[in-house]
């Protein structure tokens, strides 16, 4: 009975001639998100799509075991078309050879443990008799140690430096504008006022965290994957002042009172915007003239995507700030598209891409499919560049717009299912490596919400919950969702795989738990307040009651935001601590003499 | 034909191209069609001040919390008599200057009320004021920013200032008064200017909610709910308790005018405003914006709440006395 209901409703969701026959034209308000509309829509959306995600995986596994039964014939083949050639002299010695062998038993001593244990060789370089932290389990240390040339390194720690400075500050104001919602009267100074605060903090943690991170990794992406030096290391260092000033400036602007018209994101005004600008001008240049000079001949995946990123956001910016097109409501258009894009090609093409590196990398092997990632990038650029006016939904921006935006929001599925599936699949198999590695929780972390955070986007863009969360704190819960849950967890992630290995310098691994489980937990807190509270929310405004209520009740759902962002915050005090810890020194040179006298003392 | 793995140029200029032809569809061309409205008849055009009004407005980031928007779903029309039009930002949605753009004041977040029509809901420039000067003396759980950087602190205001009547437990220094500067008469006289234009007919609203059932039984529920009314168009300034706030707005529990048994004197305030009580501020008429129904609806809710108990009165003695009210001004 219920399922039949839930399909009929589905029914007229997608038939607007089959709504009318319903016999109740307006959903009741009074329980509008347990109404079986809704409950089943998105049950039915979830049961399609995880059963399309495990027939993909197992059609996928079926190819996967066809080609792998089709080696193993061949080998077999091989193997016999070997013994039939072999001659009697050949058998005869193979034979001898293996009576030798079953005659030999064991001793008991082949272990050595009878004998003096001694290092001829030199091996070990430290000998301890305490087991370590008895709390947590030890995790595996970074084995290797690339050797990079001296001024990548710099280039690499600077960035990420500068990354590190920026989350720490753009995270302080948003954890005290957070506060603000509890507390409106904290302080009135002008400069720290609600309204003014807020695009600091999103524009630092946008231009200055993410940015600076993204592009300091990918400085080693493109230089390792093209197999060779980075173009020009004094661009590298024009391109960090420039963005490092930018963010510094537009945050001074902001605080004064001057911004460009309070549309997201674009809240600098265009002079600090192009200083901006031409940094990222700069570091494409840079990146691909590396690229060009690369000593193989294949563009590896990442590049792709790094490539992509920066040219599209060049031209994103480009088109955001010239006026020809922004009077009226051609200004809000552009504002749909410019805040989308700014997201999906900036941060998240962006950081795919160094995903598409750094995770195999850390795991010892290869991306699972190549063509997967080069299908989620084509995917990409065509559905997510479509979606921007999905932030107007029922607003005076013509229907069609509304429509298109709509429908490629659930386009995409297509790069979000292919993304993730690929890092699944590469993780697969190595899932063991996760108890014993510090960084692959933030990478298992970052895959996950990449899926559930941009599948939950799609659903938010549809017109049916428009109804209930638009306009509400649920957005604040998605972007916090998408920026930090994704892109953060991803680049913490890569940073963690990456200084190590160029420094020498391990970070404490309690510490680095510490950071993990506090960002998540924080993260959760934070994301759960706000659903809850911003669903209760847009329930009450279709209630028509007054508007008052829906602020009394968000109040305590703003005090767990803020329990939240503290946890968010102080775990990126311990992070940039581990960053010092990784930068602290020079690479340590491992002196063998030094550490065999210290194994003889 | 493409070896896109292995051709960096094609690869980002394929990348470049496709990405601009995308933008110009989906985003240049559509904004460059929007900018082609005209303003609606008799819509008025910001004045100097309305615009200085409006660059505080945004540099204030106000649109982080406000939105000037009513979408087109029934859950809106508390915002609006209608949906909202690309005409209706003509004048306010232009390039503020060299420096600045468009503003954008569709918003996309309702932290606080939208502003479309707030010149309607809240005509009265005082509370605006006290409200700016700090929102919690006339909305008690508000958590908007107080802006007293817009507000001077003097022991002697000259004549020609305007005193806003903040309670004294907000001042810091007991014995001095809160003047606004000319930057919040800026900010007010924008935010008065935010009002609907009229159209001949306006267009409809996408249902989301139920009608509101009415019982046909007995005259009093014909009229429409007078609480909700109230908290509408009239807590804002006597406070949902009724109780007002002192020095600036009266209460009406307990009140003689609200209280008495003939209606026609409180009937009259609530049409033509009321400014007779310099301790108080300066209440503007509701005769344009209420109907009859509405009127007894708040009346008999006034008339009856916080201890007060007079007669209800019908819609059609509202009506009598605001044909005779007219009358009196012609």
């Amino acid at each position: 009975m219920d399922r039949k209901f839930n399909l009929f409703v589905l029914l007229g969701l997608l038939l607007p001639t089959l709504a009318l026959a319903q016999p109740e034209p307006n959903p009741n308000p009074e329980n509008w998100l347990t109404s079986p509309g809704i409950i089943g829509t998105f049950f039915l959306i979830a049961i399609v799509l995880i059963i399309a995600i495990v027939i993909m995986l197992f059609q996928v596994s079926s190819y996967v075991q066809t080609l792998r039964a089709k080696k193993i014939r061949a080998q077999r083949l091989a193997f016999n078309e070997e013994l039939i050639g072999l001659n009697e002299a050949g058998i005869d010695e193979i034979l001898l050879k293996r009576k030798e062998a079953l005659k030999y038993r064991l001793v008991g001593e082949e272990l050595g443990s009878a004998k003096d244990a001694m290092d001829e060789k030199g091996l070990v370089y430290k000998v301890s008799h305490d087991p370590g932290n008895p709390l947590v389990d030890e995790k595996r240390k970074s084995p290797l140690t690339f050797e990079t040339p001296s001024g990548l390194k710099r280039i690499i720690i600077f960035y990420l430096g500068a990354s590190a400075f920026w989350l720490v500050f753009g995270t302080l104001v948003g954890q005290y504008v957070g506060m603000k919602f509890v507390w409106p009267d904290m302080d009135h100074i002008a400069w720290l006022s609600f309204g003014r605060l807020r695009p600091v903090h999103t524009n630092t943690v946008f231009w200055g965290w993410a940015s600076m991170a993204m592009i300091g990794l990918g400085y080693f992406v493109i230089a390792r994957t093209s197999n060779t030096t980075i173009h020009s290391y004094r661009w590298a260092w024009v391109g960090w002042w420039m963005l490092n000033v930018s963010v510094l400036l537009g945050n001074i602007f902001l605080m004064m009172g001057i911004n460009n018209g309070g549309g997201e994101y674009r809240e600098y005004i265009w002079p600090v915007t192009l200083i901006f600008a031409l940094g990222l001008v700069i570091t494409f240049f840079n990146y691909y003239k590396t690229v060009a000079n690369r000593k193989i001949s294949e563009i590896y995946i990442s590049n792709w995507y790094i490539l992509a990123g920066l040219i599209w956001t060049i031209v994103l910016v480009t088109i955001g700030y010239l006026p020809f097109y922004q009077d009226g409501l051609g200004e809000t258009v552009i504002q749909g598209y410019y805040m989308h894009q700014g997201v999906g090609m900036w941060f998240m093409t962006f950081t795919l891409g160094l995903t598409y590196y750094y995770l195999p990398s850390s795991l010892n092997k290869p991306i699972y499919s190549y063509s997967l990632g080069v299908l989620a990038f084509w995917t990409q650029m065509l559905f997510y560049t479509m979606i921007g006016t999905h932030h107007f939904v029922f607003s005076p921006l013509p229907w069609w717009l509304q429509t298109v935006a709509i429908v490629f929001s659930a386009g995409m599925f297509i790069p979000v299912v292919a993304g993730t599936t690929n890092f699944l699949m590469t993780m697969k198999g190595s899932w063991n490596q996760i108890s014993k590695s510090y960084i692959l929780p933030f990478f298992l972390v970052g895959v996950i919400f990449y899926f559930v955070g941009s599948t939950q986007g799609s659903f938010q863009a549809f017109r049916f919950t428009n109804f209930v969360w638009h306009f509400t704190d649920f957005n604040v819960a998605h972007s916090h969702m998408t920026m930090y849950g994704i892109i953060s967890f991803l680049l913490w992630a890569s940073i963690y795989a990456i200084l190590p290995k160029i420094t020498g310098r391990e970070p404490k691994q309690l510490f680095v738990g510490i950071h993990f489980w506090m960002a998540f937990i924080g993260l959760f807190a934070y994301m759960i307040s706000m659903m809850a509270g911003g669903t209760l929310k847009g329930l009450s405004w279709i209630e028509g009651k007054y508007f008052i209520e829906s602020v009394t009740l968000m109040k305590p759902y703003w005090v767990w935001r803020a329990i939240g962002g503290s946890l968010m915050f102080i775990s990126h005090l311990i992070f940039a601590y581990n960053f010092y810890i990784m930068t602290r020194n020079p690479i340590v040179v491992m002196d063998k003499t030094k550490i065999q006298d210290q194994i003889a003392a | 034909m493409f070896n896109l793995h292995k051709d960096h140029r094609t690869l980002v200029t394929i990348s470049f191209v496709v990405f601009v032809l995308l933008s110009l569809f989906i985003a240049v061309v559509p904004a460059y069609q929007m900018q082609d409205v005209s303003p609606l008849p008799n819509q008025a055009e910001l004045t100097e001040s309305e615009l200085k009004g409006l660059n505080l407005y945004i540099s204030e980031g106000c649109v982080a919390c406000h939105t000037q928007q009513v979408r087109n779903i029934e859950m809106d029309k508390m915002w609006g008599d209608r949906p909202s039009i690309p005409s209706d930002y003509y004048y306010s949605k232009s390039r503020m200057d060299i420096w600045r753009q468009s503003p954008s004041l569709l918003g996309s977040e309702r932290t606080g009320p939208d502003l479309t029509n707030v010149g309607v809901r809240q005509p009265a420039i005082q509370w605006h004021l006290l409200h700016l000067y700090n929102p919690r003396t006339v909305v008690e759980e508000s958590v908007m920013p107080a802006y007293p950087w817009l507000f001077e602190a003097k022991a002697n205001p000259n004549e020609n200032d305007m005193v806003v009547p903040v309670p004294p437990k907000f001042i810091k220094s007991g014995d001095t008064k809160i003047i606004a500067t000319q930057e919040a008469m800026y900010l007010v006289a924008y935010l008065q200017t935010l009002k609907q234009t009229p159209l001949p007919t306006n267009p409809e609203f996408i249902p989301s909610v139920r009608k509101k059932e009415t019982v046909q039984s007995d005259q009093k529920s014909m009229l429409p709910d007078g609480e909700q009314l109230y908290m509408q168009t009239c807590a804002a300034c006597h406070q949902s308790n009724g109780q007002g706030l002192a020095g600036a707005f009266p209460p009406l529990a307990g009140s003689k005018i609200v209280n008495d048994e003939n209606a026609e004197f409180m009937i009259q305030i609530i049409l033509q405003g009321y400014d007779a009580r310099p301790e108080y501020a300066m209440m503007v008429g509701f005769a344009d914006q209420l109907t009859d129904e509405e009127i007894a609806a708040i009346a008999n809710h006034e008339r009856s709440s916080w201890g007060n108990k007079a007669p209800a009165i019908t819609a059609e003695e509202v009506a009598r006395i605001r044909t005779y009210t007219l009358s009196l001004n012609q």
